[in-house]
């Protein structure tokens, strides 16, 4: 298959059903009813199932259902869908049960609106249901990465049974761009054995229990530490960012998603007034990246973290740097996206600063 | 020696945890009899309540996953849905079936979910302690309603039987009850027809079992028993509400 012209919705649709996800639970939501749609369609063609529930609530249970029974299944939604999600997102992880969620984000609190947003990056990130767990969440920035981070997602959350979510925001979901699926890592593709799914016995002596329920103490807090044992294994193996003209950079900007996009156009205008800015990506956002933060912040004058939200990520950006150097922030939000001269003037306020 | 009665081999040999006279064990019994009956053991994949049942998976003989209060018949079309083939059911009581969980057992209903719904009302909250339930009725003293359940504050008990057979994707629902041994061999029966409704792929089966709650309703449990058949059935009458199946008319 050569290039196809594709929505982010639709490709990120297409990834799964290529990574072996025959089962699709969901509920209508705007910037990502295309997802939907595209699943209502391909789904019977592939064999697989896509089912309409009658609300987030109920969808993401089907999800916990099917993952627990031994499926590849994937749920997407935007941002209110994903808060009515969290109940069923905690008990996932808790039970310990492989799922691929997508938040597809639009403006908030509330209803809010339906133009693109970054603003659920705590919800994403730092839990969001009840309990010690986490997700580990993956930024695309185009749409072909899109497709990649989706195969990849269905792998990593088998490999760690725990949910893998997708963060993109509207713009990303709607707009299209040519998606090469021939080059995406077939091999992840491969669905390993499940042997403590619900399939039923059969021959199998031992019964297979989903639960993330216990009363002893000892045994809960046993299972937290365990859980979190993946995490730490999972902040080793799966962190993933991108540095573009970090070297000799004065200023170092820091976005995901589209908007590491538009911090890229800012950086041209940049060069163009001799003023060296280079970009961190981070492309995991759980684990997030130190690395390139603790590569650069000997030589850079300060980091500029541009978001649409009033300031989240900026936070873990404050972690990594760990005081050593200035960190500021520029957002837009409520679906205003920051333009790149809006970012280059930031970067001259930065720069004329002592 | 000749062998009168054997435990069935549809449950575990974990000890219930349910209060002396409860009526959760019995049903208990009566699932699994009839899961080894149909020699569906092999097959079944049970989902477990939040309510006095959340133990279930400890209980049931078979592959099983304990689901959030009220969704089980959501987890129960996850998992129907990766395996057509295989026995799926679930077990509630009515906060989690009737209250929390109202939509998610609705549109199970509305679907025609292929999958088998025990519901245990005992018209309390047993779990946390005795508080109202969508099924107490009117008059009823609970924790939450200690002047009685009045319909101007608290409205009217549900009668899940009489809704649920209005939906067409539903194809075999009864209401049964447990408090005497005629009434207790009805219910099996009304169970096997459910399950084997979902054997025979008709859709979405469930059966209300009228139960008793010595603990919460601070009753002997002859007692409680006695109240089921004075106070429960007059306002939830017995029998089948809908049959969609020659086969099973002519097992009942
Ligand atoms: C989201 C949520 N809300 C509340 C509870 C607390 N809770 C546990 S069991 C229960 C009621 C159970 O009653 P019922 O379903 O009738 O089962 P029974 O114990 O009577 O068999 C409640 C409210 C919970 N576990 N989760
Ligand atoms: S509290 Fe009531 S329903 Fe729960 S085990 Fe005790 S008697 Fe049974
Ligand atoms: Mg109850």
């Amino acid at each position: 298959m050569a290039k196809v012209l594709m929505k982010g919705n639709e490709a990120l649709a297409e990834a799964a059903i290529q990574a072996g996800c025959r089962h699709y639970f969901g509920y209508p939501i705007t910037p990502q009813n295309e997802v939907t749609a595209y699943m209502a369609k391909r789904m019977p063609e592939v064999g697989g199932v896509f089912l309409q529930a009658e609300s987030e609530v109920s969808a993401i249970n089907m999800v916990y259902g099917a993952g627990g029974a031994g499926a590849r299944v994937l749920i997407t939604s935007s941002s209110p869908g994903i808060s009515l999600m969290q109940e069923g997102i905690s008990y996932i992880a808790g039970a310990e049960v492989p799922c691929v969620i997508a938040n597809i984000m639009r403006g908030g609190p509330g209803l809010g609106g339906i133009q693109p947003s970054q603003s659920d990056y705590f919800q994403a990130t730092k839990g969001g249901g009840h309990g010690d767990y986490k997700l580990i969440v993956l930024a695309p920035s185009t749409i072909q990465e899109m497709a990649e981070l989706v195969q990849q997602a269905f792998h990593i959350a088998d490999k760690y049974r725990n949910p893998v979510m997708i963060l993109g925001d509207g713009m990303l979901g709607q707009m299209m761009e040519p998606v090469d699926f021939d080059i995406l890592k077939k091999e992840e593709n491969k669905i390993e054995e499940k042997p403590w799914a619900t399939t039923g016995m059969g021959t199998r002596s031992k019964r297979n229990i989903i639960n993330s329920l216990e009363l002893d103490p000892q045994v809960l807090e046993k299972h937290n530490i365990e859980i979190f044992k993946k995490y730490q294994k999972a902040a080793k193996e799966e962190v993933r960012y991108e540095m573009t003209d970090c070297e000799e950079a004065e200023i170092i900007l820091v976005a995901y998603g589209t908007i590491a996009r538009v911090a890229k156009n800012a950086i041209e205008l940049a060069k163009r007034e001799n003023i060296k800015v280079g970009l961190i990506r981070p492309i995991s956002l759980w684990p997030f990246p130190e690395e390139p933060f603790k590569k650069t912040r000997d030589h850079v004058k300060a980091y500029l973290t541009i978001e649409m939200s009033m300031g989240q990520m900026v936070e873990d950006v404050k972690l990594a740097v760990n005081g050593q150097k200035e960190v500021h922030f520029y957002g837009r939000v409520g679906g205003m996206v920051p333009e790149p001269m809006a970012i280059l003037e930031e970067i001259k306020k930065i720069r004329g600063k002592k | 020696m000749a062998v009168v009665f054997q435990k069935t081999k549809g449950l575990t040999d974990t000890p219930f945890h349910y209060c002396p006279g409860c009526t959760h064990g019995i049903v208990h019994r009566l699932v699994a009899e009839v899961m080894e009956e149909l020699g569906v053991l092999d097959k079944a994949i049970g989902v477990a309540p939040v309510g006095c049942a959340v133990f279930a998976y400890e209980y049931f003989n078979c592959d099983m996953q304990e689901a959030a209060h009220g969704r089980a018949p959501a987890v129960a079309t996850g998992i129907k849905r990766v395996h057509p083939d295989k026995i799926v059911f679930t077990y509630q009581g009515d906060g989690d079936l009737a209250a929390i969980g109202t939509a998610e057992t609705v549109h199970a209903a509305a679907r025609g979910e292929n999958i088998t719904v025990i519901f245990i009302n005992n018209a309390i909250y047993g779990m946390t302690g005795g508080q109202m339930a969508p099924t107490s009725l009117i008059g009823q003293e609970t924790l939450t309603t200690p002047y009685g359940r009045k319909p101007e504050n608290n409205g009217y008990p549900i009668k899940m039987c009489e809704m649920l057979s209005t939906l067409e994707g539903a194809s075999y629902i009864e209401r049964v009850s447990v408090y005497d041994v005629k009434h207790v061999l009805n219910a099996k029966k009304a169970i096997k027809n459910a399950f084997t409704a979902q054997i025979n792929k008709k859709g979405f089966s469930m059966i209300e079992v009228l139960s008793s709650c010595p603990t919460n309703w601070g009753m002997s449990p002859n007692e409680a028993l006695k109240w089921i058949k004075d106070k429960m059935e007059p306002y939830y009458p017995l029998g089948v509400y809908k049959n969609t199946l020659e086969e099973v008319k002519q097992n009942g």
